[in-house]
């Protein structure tokens, strides 16, 4: 490729990088939304860097479900229902850009849950954790002992009627004391056990249990062919959301339980941000300073370059995207660091051919040419330690843990594209600009 | 120059540093975080009451504080959850009115035993790939071993250090710091693999020159730019130590720690380390 060739695909990028770095918006200038496919990445949709939830706040919850009474052989596939109830009673709750992730380790089949900007985390916690089974039942009484005692509730005849067969489930306040209460509609199937059940027990209770647990025992007063019965017991208002939630979603296959669960304040997010920005901008300041001090013009070529540089691995960012967390903004900060690595390689080989008397332009290409091998094998060294941190294929016998993940992600990323900049870019930039001193001028045929 | 001339003086500086950081460990270990043993941390807001009666309101969970500042406490304690944290909470407004819940987190302790597990896992696959890869990319086998030893010192010197600092000043190792630690694995080989080269580069020019003197003009060669390389990686580290978000703090200074020692073992320990086995190794099979 002849270097004003690269020069042009380099302003390219430059341009292209920026309008997707630059917010949607400054002033009256707004970027204009793009209808662009390729393949899986869709560039139409939203283009804004992905805060993680120690940056947003919010709630992280790994929760262990208890396999005990599931055969082996149904486990994954239970853990997947589980998932799929989960998600859907996050969504329902109304959680916006939630995550459940599932993941296996040995004998330990668990959830994790993302829950940003969540900041009720013991409803959170109450409204994801409860396996809500909805069951209609006869309560037994048996005698008291004379027949002054009254009969004692001792327990539940089963129906076939349960959770399966709602249809619906809505908050209402049409309940007999005005307060808030669940309305269910059954579906075809349901409406017809439900006349069955009541038909056959009219003057007698029937009990409706959660977990279990009677939350309510209505008398039945006729046959009710509708479809339609209500639950009620003194809920909150929040309780009642919850449990309509909960049983629009369908009950949880097996039971949880919190494995751990950290719950992040925004504040300290926002603070944090801002000092880890404060911090790069001064490092940065720094290794420019360094850059042109030690390599002069080479130096500045060099800051073009990390200038590209940054563009790019923020243009990633946004499109892949990555989940920007504390530590990945560290590690972008430290690929800084090392984006100029290749640079120094290569300028200090760049001053040891001219000390063996080339003429620049020479000792310009062999500097690129024999720094390579050390670039290379010192690079893959460190994708490979990356590869490992991040754990690509999920290997259960590897951290999983998002932030290390996260962390591992921008190295690599990192690496790749200062490999790009530091190598292709300045390369080209400095066979266009870069003029060395040269005794004997040699004119050159390129144009 | 004649830098292998001194190679005891170096082992003995690496030596100073690496044996009260082993002996530390033996001793007092890594004063590991709750990702590790399980447990809970909150932070409390608006506390009007002295410590002790904080403290003995979760007496039942061997709490300790951590952080005080002004009327905040971060406490940490065995594993509980966090509706019973609430109740105990309801229970301190009665003298402390205010008082809320900022913070919490909790960490079963199976979750701790994994990921300690797990971390050894990665360092003995990260050391093997990185042996496998620098014996192959230089076709012998005492570059990769060399290598893998400077990088054992690193990591030597990096847990060392903050067995040191979990014993003196209460810092504690999380999750970051075992990121910090493959970091640091793959910086150290970094900095070697730039001297290595060059002593390919150079044994390939020249054949009459002895090892030794290979490896001299090798390390002379490549010490400026080896500084250089690591100079920018400390200037962010320190700005991001300095002034970065606590978070990330301890995480700066580990990666700080071993970005410094990662550069002085590439030129002062993978440098002689060949030499040496050169002269004892190589030659007894000849």
């Amino acid at each position: 490729m002849k270097p004003h060739q690269a020069l042009l695909i380099i302003v390219i990028l430059f341009f292209a990088s920026l309008y997707f770095v630059l917010p949607a918006q400054i002033g009256p200038l707004k970027r204009p939304f793009l209808q662009i496919k390729i393949g899986s990445l869709d560039l139409s949709r939203e283009i804004e860097l992905k805060q993680g939830l120690d940056i947003k706040g919010g709630v992280q919850v790994v929760l262990s479900a208890s396999m005990s009474s599931v055969e082996e052989k149904d486990r994954p596939s239970a853990l997947e229902s589980l998932k799929t109830v989960i998600e859907r009673r996050v969504d329902l709750f109304g959680v916006s850009e939630s995550s459940v992730k599932t993941s296996v380790s040995g004998q330990d089949y668990r959830l994790i849950i993302e829950l940003p900007g969540v900041t009720d985390t013991l409803q959170a916690l109450s409204l994801i954790g409860e396996t809500a089974k909805l069951d209609f039942a006869l309560p037994v009484f048996t005698p008291g002992k004379t027949a002054s005692d009254s009969a004692v509730l001792s327990g539940f005849k089963p129906t076939d009627l349960t959770g399966a067969d709602l249809k619906l489930a809505v908050v209402t306040y049409e309940t007999e004391n005005r307060l808030p209460g669940v309305s269910l509609t059954f579906k075809d199937t349901g409406k017809e056990k439900f006349a069955k059940i009541t038909k056959e027990n009219i003057g007698k209770p029937v009990a409706i249990l959660l977990d279990g647990a009677p939350i309510t025992m209505p008398t039945v007063q006729q046959e009710i062919t509708t479809g339609q019965a209500q639950i009620t017991g003194g809920f909150s208002l929040e309780e009642a959301k919850s449990l309509s939630v909960q049983l629009n979603a369908g009950a949880l296959p097996v039971p949880v339980s919190v494995l751990s669960q950290k719950n992040i304040p925004a504040t300290l997010g926002a603070d944090s941000i801002r000092k880890s920005v404060l911090a790069g901008s001064i490092g940065l300041i720094m290794v420019v300073f360094f850059m042109v001090g030690n390599y002069g013009r080479m130096g500045v070529i060099a800051t073009v370059g990390l200038l590209l540089y940054g563009l790019i691995t923020l243009t990633l960012y946004k499109l892949i995207p990555v989940v920007l967390s504390l530590p990945g903004i560290a590690g972008f900060l430290l690929s800084v660091g090392m984006a100029v690595d290749s640079n120094i390689l290569i300028f200090e080989r760049y001053k040891e051919e001219i000390r063996a008397n080339r003429s620049w332009q020479a000792a310009l290409e062999l500097a690129f040419g024999r720094a390579w091998d050390s670039i290379k094998d010192a690079n893959t060294a460190t994708i490979i330690t990356g590869l490992i941190l991040f754990n690509p294929l999920d290997w259960p016998f590897l951290n999983t843990s998002g932030s290390v993940r996260g962390f591992a992600l921008t190295l690599i990323l990192g690496i790749l594209i200062s490999l790009f900049t530091g190598i292709f870019v300045t390369r080209n930039l400095l066979r266009v600009f870069y003029k060395g001193k040269t005794i004997n001028y040699i004119p050159t045929t390129r144009n | 120059m004649n830098w292998m001339k001194l190679t005891p003086l170096y082992f003995f500086l690496s030596a100073l540093i690496i044996v009260p950081g082993i002996y530390s460990l033996a001793r007092f270990g890594l004063k590991l975080g709750i990702e590790f043993t399980g447990g809970t941390r909150l932070t409390l807001n608006h506390v009007t009451v002295p410590s002790e009666k904080i403290i003995a309101i979760f007496a039942d969970y061997s709490p300790v504080i951590e952080v005080q500042q002004n009327d905040s406490f971060t406490l940490k304690m065995k594993t509980t959850d966090q509706s019973i944290v609430q109740e105990l909470i309801e229970v301190a407004k009665k003298d402390s009115p205010q008082i809320s819940l900022q913070d919490f987190e909790t960490i079963g302790p199976a979750l701790g035993q994994e990921t300690i597990k797990k971390t050894i896992n990665a360092l003995a696959l990260a050391s093997f790939l990185l042996l496998a890869y620098i014996s192959l990319a230089f076709k012998q086998l005492k570059y990769g071993l060399c290598a893998i030893l400077a990088m054992f010192h690193d990591t030597a010197v990096l847990l060392g250090s903050f067995s040191l600092l979990g014993h003196f000043l209460n810092i504690e190792v999380d999750l970051l710091f075992v990121t910090a630690v493959l970091t640091i694995l793959s910086f150290s080989v970094h900095d070697t693999i730039v001297v290595y080269d060059r002593i390919r580069e150079l044994a390939k020019k020249t054949k009459d020159q002895s090892f030794v003197s290979l490896v001299n003009q090798a390390v002379t060669e490549t010490m400026i730019r080896s500084l250089n390389n690591s100079l920018t990686i400390i200037f962010m580290l320190i700005s991001l130590f300095l002034l970065g978000g606590e978070s990330t703090k301890f995480f700066a200074l580990a990666l700080l720690i071993g970005t410094i020692t990662g550069t002085y073992s590439s030129t002062f320990t993978a440098a002689p380390l060949l030499v040496v086995w050169d002269k004892y190794i190589s030659r007894n099979k000849k």
